[in-house]
């Protein structure tokens, strides 16, 4: 985020708050976008992301704090003022209009001549392949028909970006994996900014140049999908962003760049690389992803590698993947996900197996919030 | 949204003071004193204590109740089968017919359906001798006619809105059709039934027109009594038996209205 | 499969629970209709019945269209059905006008005040409807309570004549019949996704636009609703017009009345029922068929 000091960003937002009562929905956020991306906003549910979507759509007056897109201070434009458009989750598609006068709604309320309303209404229905259903009415469509309409219906009138409220959640999940690519296709073919709300977190990693993670009304982590999944900043973001397993422990040293922790936990030390070790005795967490942990039925001899004996709890076979659950001897359970590379119909490890588990220093991530 | 919601709240009280501000009135000069209605001469209680004594009011509130319980009872009784036929039994022959048949009487005005019942009830005198005086059994054959379509509205629209698989699976769980209706089916559309009857009760004590058709001399509905007084213009015993009647009213709607907050309150 | 969904009736408690309110009906409320069809063309005689028998003593069959011949050549029947029907509309329209922004404000309001709101419009529904008629002669009297008010404050000097005018009928049938608009007006808006009207705004539309494009085509359902319900029995009105309009105020529902109970002309009192029915009735199928058919395409 360096490059923003000298470009100001396209849309910027300065210390937002939205207050329902004594209720906090979002706590003054500071957030910026640049012009292109494809932004997702992820989080529970009532962690204030559909309240800042509608503040940014200009539904929801912010309590304090600005909004600038632009270069615009937009804070008090109402909604039919703002170069912004909106995908609604329920997609919100006129059930008395047919799916050509949906589209063409948001041009009609510009006073566009007619022959140009047309020519952009089917512009849409071609990029989105609902050219054969533009006479029929909602009513008649598929869900994944009715996705297509709104999204069209939003980017006809050329935003200056484009909010999605959880715009694959009503989808099945055959379709929402397909639709997924057509979305950033679409997004990548127009160059619109896009602002994604979602809670579901492997959507957000597959659709956006950057996710913002947030809580309690406020963002945890802003970052790349592999920054914030890779390098989470605190627990939250670590245990919200896919699996992980996390010792707790106390910071006893640092050694050759290593750091070693001691946790309680899974009864040995711990090694982490870690490039800004905080000092010694405060409390750690050391956080592993269940694919980056090995298992293996002897003892690896890489005295670098954390190693740790255990007894396989459960295993789970998923076709591409196994999942283990092994128990360690102080009784904690690590999670640990194995490729099947080999096609073979017999097992190698099987229930109770005495096993060991080991895992590179580098792949460990030291948490300390 | 802003200008507009003052113009709303403008417009909901507007509403409500036209809604409450004559009845409020007659509550007011119900304690008038003066003999003159519209005409302040203190405040007395009079002409409750008259009401009480008059036995014309007495005998005809008589009537309206028990027109009224008998009615509301066959009206649900039938309602609720109408009801459950029309949400629940799937096409069956002259299906179009009994819809039609069910719901026209809540949209026919109330001077044809009661001139259609008076002409009916004197037919029948002529050809069977029955009814020989017309009075409680004709009206109240005229209200369950007339209230009937409001209960099957009600328990059609409540089993439309629940899930029929709770019936399937009692059903799965061996229950035969007949005991999977008394066991599942009647208890959960109770509370429709119950709205059904208090609305058949309450619009059978509140009419007037088909009972003025279908009722023969000596029998007079309380509605017919006021009818005829109230002819005359207004009068403070009136004021005092409407004051009585919406104080009556009012107590059991708000009661019925808490308790069904309260049933909803714990069936979420 | 032998279910409660099931196509035909093959309990007999079914066929029991069908037949029961069947007969019941067809005997007391269709049967009546035949009743008042044959009499509307029979003559009226002094006898009890006071009509003639459709099948004459020498067996021939006794009809005669005069009862309508004169209904449709008599002008004063004419100006009485029109002014019944216009009369009923433009109430209708009156409690449309005041009816659409109470139920709006209802629906939109906080879900705790919105059921007392509701309460409230639903409360007087329950109190007799002769009682609230009779509540409005208190107040338009000469010497009611405006009136005094009026006089009191010295707006007017005189007492205005409200009572026995059509002012004083549109109060009571505006008054009456103003719940019954409010209700299905506030079921249709209540449900409707508000998302529609944010969508619209989102797309250009100032919320006057979005009101007009949106909410108010997809209240159509309730706005027919309501209209219906308080159109037809406007349409018939016998009380209101007897109790608040004057003597001279001829309307269609007090005109059967007395043509049946003082003048004892049940065949023309016939005739008067059955041109209403088809005035009235065949509107509604008509609107009704309409009404269907947009509720399955908008589903």
């Amino acid at each position: 985020m360096t490059d923003q000091k000298d470009t100001p960003a396209f849309i910027e937002v300065r210390s937002l708050s939205k207050h329902f009562g004594d209720f906090v929905a979002v706590d003054s956020v500071n957030l910026q976008i640049n012009k292109g991306e494809l932004f997702s906003i992820l989080g529970g549910s009532g962690c204030g992301k559909t309240t800042l979507l509608r503040m940014l759509a200009g539904f929801e007056v912010p309590t304090s704090g600005q909004i600038f897109l632009d270069g615009v201070d937009v804070t008090n434009q109402p909604p039919y003022e703002r170069p912004v458009n909106m995908m609604f989750q329920s997609y919100a598609i006129f059930p008395h209009m047919s799916v050509e006068k949906n589209i063409a709604y948001g041009l009609q309320k510009d006073r566009l001549p007619k022959s140009e309303i047309d020519e952009r209404v089917q512009d849409m229905l071609r990029l989105v392949q609902m050219e054969s259903f533009a006479s029929r009415k909602p009513g008649q469509l598929s869900g994944g028909q009715r996705q297509r309409v709104a999204l069209a219906r939003a980017l006809v009138k050329n935003p200056k970006v484009l909010l999605l409220d959880e715009p694959l959640a009503a989808l099945d999940k055959k379709l929402r994996e397909h639709t997924q690519f057509e979305l950033m296709n679409i997004q990548d073919k127009l160059g619109i900014t896009f602002i994604v709300v979602t809670h579901d977190q492997e959507e957000a990693m597959i659709l956006s140049t950057r996710i913002a993670v947030m809580e309690n009304g406020r963002f945890e982590q802003i970052g790349r999908p592999k920054e914030v999944y890779e390098f989470p900043k605190n627990r939250f973001v670590a245990d919200f962003i896919g699996t992980i397993n996390m010792f707790e422990g106390v910071l006893q040293g640092v050694r050759n760049g290593k750091v070693i922790v001691a946790s309680d936990e899974c009864g040995s030390s711990l090694n982490v690389i870690c490039d800004d070790p905080p000092t010694p005795g405060s409390d750690v967490c050391v956080a592993v992803r269940p694919e980056k942990i090995y298992i293996s039925q002897n003892r690896p001899d890489n005295s670098e590698d954390t190693c740790l004996p255990g007894i396989i709890e459960d295993l789970g076979y998923f076709g591409n993947i196994s999942l283990y659950r092994i128990r360690l001897e102080t009784g904690k359970i690590v999670q640990v996900s194995a490729q099947n590379r080999q096609r073979t119909i017999d097992r190698t490890l099987e229930w109770d197996d005495e096993i060991f588990i080991s895992w590179r220093p580098r792949s460990a991530v030291l948490l300390t919030k | 949204m802003k200008a507009n919601s003052r113009f709303i709240i403008s417009m909901l009280s507007f509403g409500y003071a036209f809604l409450y501000i004559p009845l409020i009135s007659v509550v007011i000069y119900s304690f008038n004193d003066s003999r003159l209605a519209t005409v302040w001469g203190g405040f007395s209680t009079r002409w409750y204590g008259e009401l009480l004594r008059n036995e014309q009011v007495t005998s005809a509130l008589f009537l309206s109740l028990k027109v009224g319980i008998s009615a509301a009872t066959l009206a649900t009784l039938f309602g609720t089968m109408a009801g459950m036929a029309l949400a629940r039994f799937g096409r069956f022959r002259s299906r179009n017919l009994f819809t039609g048949l069910v719901m026209s009487p809540m949209v026919m005005p109330e001077v044809i359906t009661g001139l259609a019942l008076l002409l009916l009830f004197v037919s029948l005198q002529q050809l069977t001798g029955w009814p020989g005086q017309r009075g409680f059994g004709t009206i109240t054959i005229a209200h369950t006619t007339f209230s009937m379509a409001y209960v099957a509205i009600i328990v059609q629209s409540r089993l439309a809105a629940m899930d029929e698989s709770l019936e399937e699976a009692a059903m799965d769980l061996g229950g035969r059709p007949f005991r999977v209706m008394i066991d599942i089916t009647l208890p959960l559309i109770a509370p429709a039934m119950l709205a059904g009857w208090l609305l058949a009760f309450t619009l059978s004590l509140d009419d007037l027109v088909l009972a003025s058709f279908v009722s023969g001399p000596g029998g007079s509905t309380l509605p017919m009594l006021i009818f005829s007084k109230v002819k005359l213009g207004v009068t403070p015993d009136i004021n005092a038996l409407a004051t009585v009647i919406m104080l009556f009213v009012s107590v059991g709607v708000v009661v019925a209205w808490r308790i069904g907050l309260r049933m909803q309150r714990t069936n979420d | 499969m032998n279910g409660v969904s099931n196509n035909r009736l093959n309990e007999t408690w079914q066929r029991f629970a069908v037949a029961l309110p069947y007969i019941w009906l067809l005997v007391f409320f269709l049967a009546p209709f035949v009743i008042i069809l044959k009499i509307s063309v029979a003559d009226p005689v002094l006898a009890l019945p006071p009509v003639t028998p459709l099948i004459g003593d020498s067996g021939q069959l006794q009809m005669t269209a005069d009862n309508y011949v004169f209904l449709l050549t008599d002008k004063l029947y004419a100006i009485t059905y029109l002014r019944s029907l216009m009369m009923a509309a433009l109430a209708t329209l009156l409690c449309l006008a005041i009816g659409f922004p109470i139920a709006y404000g209802i629906a939109r309001s906080k879900p705790s005040t919105r059921s007392v709101l509701l309460l409230l419009i639903i409360l007087p529904f329950w109190i007799s409807f002769l009682l609230r008629v009779y509540a409005w002669m208190g107040l338009l009297n000469n010497y009611g309570v405006i009136n005094n008010f009026l006089v009191w404050t010295g707006i007017t000097s005189q007492p205005l004549q409200m009572m026995y005018t059509d002012f004083a009928i549109y109060v009571g049938l505006v008054y009456s019949y103003l719940p019954f608009m409010i209700l299905p007006l506030y079921a249709t808006l209540e449900r409707m996704d508000l998302n529609l009207v944010e969508a619209a705004q989102d797309l250009g539309a100032r919320p006057s636009e979005a009101f007009w494009n949106i909410t108010w085509p997809l209240a159509r359902p309730g706005v027919i609703a309501g209209c219906l319900l308080v159109f037809i029995p406007a349409t018939g009105e016998y009380v209101i017009p007897y109790l608040l309009g004057g003597p001279e105020s001829l309307l269609i529902g007090r005109v059967l009345f007395d043509e049946f109970f003082a003048n004892r002309d049940w065949p023309l009192a016939s005739a008067v029922a059955v041109v209403l029915l088809f005035l009235v009735v065949i509107p509604i199928v008509i609107l009704q068929r309409n009404q269907a058919r947009d509720a399955e395409q908008l589903a």
